[in-house]
């Protein structure tokens, strides 16, 4: 071969050796820092939650935690487990309506949200993204779009008598919306903005009929 | 990579210095764009970023100088990204215990530090070449010097753009943001003023040096005349 020494090729062996070594250790290290940040970073969001619930209920004063037990409500006690739902009350204690979490594949990744529901405007009245990997600049408009964020001030989600959702909640191109239960897309985040839709859709025809049954188990007594 | 591989001779001190100025990543390397125009909005921005991939960097550079022997090169780079990505993982977690809204405001670019070629440059051109310690003081030396570059400019396009540093009000009410700075176009601008200051004053150097040069062969000339 020319002359030229070569350095005999290593082994599969050799190969296989390191990346499965490596991989292990980074496997192991990973999941340590995982465990040592886990309690700080669940209490941080926490935090961050209460904080998205007075947003998307701007005039509720006061919050409690519900989880669904079957068919009805009951005040969460202990440990956040099961399914949650939030509810916000004004200053003398009458309720205003509930911040529901809601989760669906975006473009990147999964986004999680959190939405007021009124009971009074029978509507969605606010929306705060908890989670999203949107690509920046683009997909993360869902968050700072005021005129997509506009859609959210008052989303129809009122139900017929059979208490099923009267409209469901669809996405329309930018600019075509015409009545209240449309999402009224972003141009340059045509996915993004369909997924929170799609989320919401979801989402609202799953929990908005058994709030409206539940009702008098969010009611402040006494 | 071939089997003699040059180690560098040079100082310790050279090795992390190096990285500050003369072969700065962002003012004269120009590695790791990305992150420097998107997360150099704010200067706090800028600082977060740039210390989470100061520790990336230091942290691969260690592990990948000190498996250097053991890595064969047919798998070096998949080896290397696996490391590296490690890293960010844990710094993602990091962030987010430290501030959820630090780490919102940074989003997707902390995920994007595996693919910084600084990282993996250092790695590939440094680490994987030369001891621990001198690949430790060329990760700092880089990291900080890349901490620095991303300080520049989040400090002027906040100056300019919000009319504050770190967060605080430095003007009177009276002032009018340039919003353009703190938008992707600004990142472009500032970099490019950067990147003039910095070869403006590198040519100014190498001239003086000349010069000087050129007025000691004049006198030596001169002597030898006399």
């Amino acid at each position: 071969m020319n002359g030229v020494q070569v350095a005999a090729p290593p082994s599969v062996w050799q190969m296989y050796r390191s990346m499965v070594g490596v991989g292990l250790l980074c496997g192991l290290l990973i999941v340590s820092v995982f465990l040592v940040t886990r309690p700080v970073i669940e209490r941080n969001k926490a935090e961050a939650l209460q904080r998205a619930i007075f947003q998307v209920l701007p005039d509720a004063r006061s919050s409690a935690t519900f989880r669904l037990d079957g068919e009805s409500f009951a005040p969460l006690e202990g440990e956040a487990a099961g399914e949650l739902v939030y509810a916000g009350y004004a200053e003398d204690g009458s309720l205003i309506g509930l911040a529901i979490e809601a989760q669906g594949m975006g473009y990147q990744d999964v986004i999680g949200i959190l939405y007021g529901y009124s009971f009074e405007q029978d509507a969605i009245v606010g929306i705060r993204v908890l989670e999203s990997k949107e690509t920046p600049g683009l997909g993360d408009k869902i968050e700072t779009d005021d005129e997509f964020l506009k859609n959210f001030e008052r989303l129809d989600v009122s139900l017929t008598a059979a208490s099923e959702i009267m409209n469901p909640i669809v996405f329309v191109k930018h600019g075509q919306k015409t009545d209240p239960w449309q999402v009224d897309g972003i141009t340059g985040a045509t996915i993004s903005s369909k997924a929170i839709a799609n989320i919401l859709s979801r989402s609202t025809a799953y929990w908005i009929p058994k709030i409206r049954r539940g009702l008098d188990d969010f009611r402040r007594t006494g | 990579m071939s089997g003699k591989l040059p180690i560098s001779t040079t100082s310790g001190t050279d090795e992390f210095v190096k990285g500050l100025w003369r072969d700065n990543p962002v003012f004269v390397q120009v590695l790791g764009m990305c992150p420097v125009l998107a997360v150099s909005n704010t200067a706090r921005n800028a600082l977060a970023m740039g210390l989470a991939t100061l520790f990336v960097l230091l942290m691969s550079n260690i592990v990948i100088s000190s498996l250097r022997r053991f890595i064969p090169k047919q798998v070096r780079i998949a080896t290397y990204i696996l490391i590296i990505a490690t890293f960010v993982t844990v710094v993602d977690y990091v962030i987010q215990a430290i501030s959820l809204d630090l780490h919102k405001a940074l989003g997707a670019f902390i995920s994007l530090i595996v693919v910084n070629c600084l990282i993996l440059g250092r790695a590939e051109a440094f680490a994987s070449k030369n001891s621990v310690a001198r690949s430790i003081l060329d990760g700092l030396g880089m990291g900080v010097g890349f901490t620095f570059a991303l300080l520049c400019l989040g400090a002027v396009r906040e100056i300019l753009g919000a009319g504050s540093l770190f967060g605080i009000e430095l003007f009177h009410e009276g002032y009018q943001d340039w919003v353009v700075m703190i938008l992707p176009s600004g990142g472009f601008f500032t970099l490019a003023a950067w990147l003039l200051v910095f070869n403006w004053a590198k040519q100014r150097k190498e001239l003086t040096k000349e010069e000087r040069a050129a007025a000691a062969a004049a006198s030596a000339r001169l002597e030898v005349l006399r």
